[in-house]
């Protein structure tokens, strides 16, 4: 294979260097999105560095608008954007060779088996048709459908259709890819094989990637990154070691008693906190500036609470549940989660 | 974690430069038409005007009791009406699902998050249709002009009859046209084929049978814009130099294509797009 021919593909602005950091993919500016009278996303600012990036928010948070706005789908109402040193209103094309889409929705082109397909999406992309055709072949094996390489797509599983969508976003080798709930409809294992492929992907084979879902483990498990998007504004954002060791304690509580009214107390005192489906409250208690212990590293603050001695956040449960006459039968540190910076971020209850 | 093979290589060979898609487009749905051996069956079918007056023209060429049959400028404007009928069952089998199978697959979206245009993409499904169209209408009507010449041994028809090359052509190309883009449209609004081939038909009747309704009640045939058909029928006659069939203006007729035909791109430009927002 030859070299990648210079002018197909003129390079990034020349103002990019300024507007978009050598560690940035994605660079939005004051943002906006409208829908009808509805904002889909507003006065968005955000960066997208590089290696893997999780893109979180409930389900019509905006996460969807932002990629198809990324993709040159949607076109925004207000604000700049740059992918990959491109201004997505003047190089759309240049950025859509360079990128690779995972639709969320099931997508194929009908009547192709799967080489078919991949090697098609990968002439698309630019690709020569031999070089299509040999990529389609690896990429079907790397994802674990190579096998099934020669039945027509129509007769695909939920779970082959994922993959098969996973091919043909990397069968051009794109420098970013955005992955629209990838792991939607799948079995449990075909789940944790798509996981590792992504994971592989960004941290094994250099390629940038997006991530957009509502399923927090997916994201805290492939990503390094995180961007939580709620009612189309950005709520947080940053390494997601960093937005999980924000200064103070996890807790697991389980009370006798009204749950939901002693969430309201918390709340009322400044807490985070919400439910699990085990009946388990998890509360933020952050630490006091005046409080001269560090908060702990996740290896020791973990399940093991055993090794933990009392503490303010403790105390200040204990005291609170006396007051509301609440009986705790279960508390202990437990390690901050990336449901716990999703909760605080959009204040999910 | 069973990954069945970690081998996926970054590339770093050629690629093509921006605009070349539509190509591929064209040739994977033209490769996917021609895999079909009805399709080819009908091909061979609608190619047998051809042979009757092929023969006819070696006939009269040769044999002085067929001098009747010898080819006229109106030959060719009535074996361009003849195909009319290949250009109709043509239409709906290769086009009704150019775009209606892309919507119903979403594969819209695919195709647009490629270096591609929506323009492209619409310029490839044309390709495909256009060139299926050409292949039963200019192309054997140009066969035929250098069968004649072959037979009578000289250029001297086609010489007495010059306006009959770009006369072809033009006609050749609003016949294409008129239904590659028409249809093309009528399939970016269904994701079913089989109903936007049954819209295509219906319209194509539709219209026709409401011509012919108001030329009985009002005994004029000036309303044939009304029908696509009949409109384009008119613009041949005035083409080939022939007494116009019907009490209108060919310069409205027309009109009348080119409205189809640019109401149809609109429709294209507004239907294709990466993404569907409901508002």
């Amino acid at each position: 294979m030859t070299a990648m021919t210079g002018e197909a593909f003129p390079g990034p602005d020349a103002d990019v260097g300024a507007s978009c950091g050598a560690d940035s993919v994605v660079q939005c500016d004051d943002l906006s999105v409208r829908y009808g009278r509805n904002w889909a996303l507003r006065d968005v600012t955000t960066t997208f560095r590089k290696g893997a990036v999780g893109l979180l928010g409930p389900n019509g948070a905006g996460k969807s608008t932002l990629i198809k706005t990324l993709l040159g789908f949607v076109t925004p109402d207000k604000g700049r954007l740059r992918v990959l040193g491109f201004d997505v209103s003047r190089s759309p094309l240049e950025i859509r060779s360079r990128i690779g889409y995972m639709p969320e929705t099931d997508s194929h082109i009908p009547g192709m088996n799967a080489v078919s397909f991949v090697a098609y999406c990968g002439e698309l992309a630019g690709l020569p048709p031999a070089d299509a055709m040999q990529r389609a072949h690896e990429v079907l094996y790397y994802v674990g459908l190579g096998e099934a390489r020669y039945r027509n797509l129509e007769t695909y599983s939920t779970g082959m259709k994922q993959r098969i969508k996973l091919a043909q976003a990397i069968v051009h080798d794109p420098d970013l890819l955005f992955l629209d709930e990838p792991t939607n409809g799948m079995d449990p294992k075909g789940r944790d094989e798509m996981l590792v492929l992504i994971r592989d992907l960004a941290h094994n084979k250099n390629v940038n990637l997006i991530l957009s879902s509502h399923l927090l483990p997916d994201v805290e498990y492939t990503c390094d990154h995180v961007v939580v998007v709620d009612k189309g504004v950005i709520a947080a954002s940053g390494p997601i070691q960093a937005l999980k060791g924000t200064r103070g304690r996890v807790y697991e509580l389980r009370i006798k008693g009204d749950q939901a009214q002693f969430i309201e107390v918390l709340r009322r005192e400044g807490l985070d906190c919400h439910d699990t489906d085990e009946d388990v409250i998890r509360v933020f208690v952050p630490t006091p500036l005046d409080d001269p212990a560090p908060p702990l590293p996740p290896a020791q603050s973990g399940a093991h609470g055993s090794a933990l001695g009392p503490d303010s956040g403790a105390r200040q449960l204990f005291q609170l549940a006396a007051r509301e006459r609440v009986q705790v039968r279960h508390l202990r540190p437990s390690v901050p989660t990336l449901e716990d910076v999703f909760a605080r971020a959009v204040g999910e209850a | 974690m069973p990954i069945h093979d970690q081998g996926y290589r970054r590339y770093g060979g050629e690629r093509a430069p921006l605009g070349r898609a539509w190509q591929v487009i064209a040739r994977a749905g033209i490769r996917s038409i021609v895999s079909k051996r009805a399709f080819i069956a009908l091909m061979l079918f609608a190619w047998a005007p051809f042979l009757v007056r092929a023969v006819q023209m070696y006939a009269s060429a040769n044999f002085q009791q067929a001098a009747f049959l010898a080819p006229k400028g109106e030959t060719f404007r009535q074996f361009l009406d003849q195909q009319g009928v290949f250009v109709f069952f043509v239409t709906i089998w290769v086009g009704a699902g150019l775009i209606a199978n892309d919507r119903r697959a979403n594969a819209l979206h695919l195709y647009l998050s490629k270096p591609l245009t929506s323009a492209e993409y619409i310029a490839g499904k044309m390709a495909i249709l256009f060139l299926f169209l050409v292949f039963v209408t200019w192309a054997p009507a140009m066969g035929l002009l250098l069968v004649q010449a072959i037979f009578a041994g000289s250029f001297t028809f086609i010489r007495n009859n010059a306006y009959l090359l770009p006369a072809i052509t033009l006609f050749s190309l609003a016949q294409v046209l008129l239904a590659a883009t028409s249809m093309l449209a009528l399939s970016s609004l269904s994701r079913s084929s089989r109903f936007v081939g049954v819209m295509y038909a219906g319209l194509m009747f539709f219209t026709a049978a409401l011509f012919q309704a108001l030329r009985g009640i009002t005994g004029t045939s000036r309303f044939a814009w009304l029908s696509p058909g009949d409109s384009l029928e008119q613009v041949g006659d005035a083409i080939f130099r022939l007494q116009p069939r019907y009490d209108l203006a060919p310069s409205i007729a027309a009109i009348a294509v080119f409205v189809i035909i640019a109401g149809s791109v609109v429709i294209l430009a507004r239907r294709v797009k990466g993404v569907e927002i409901v508002t």
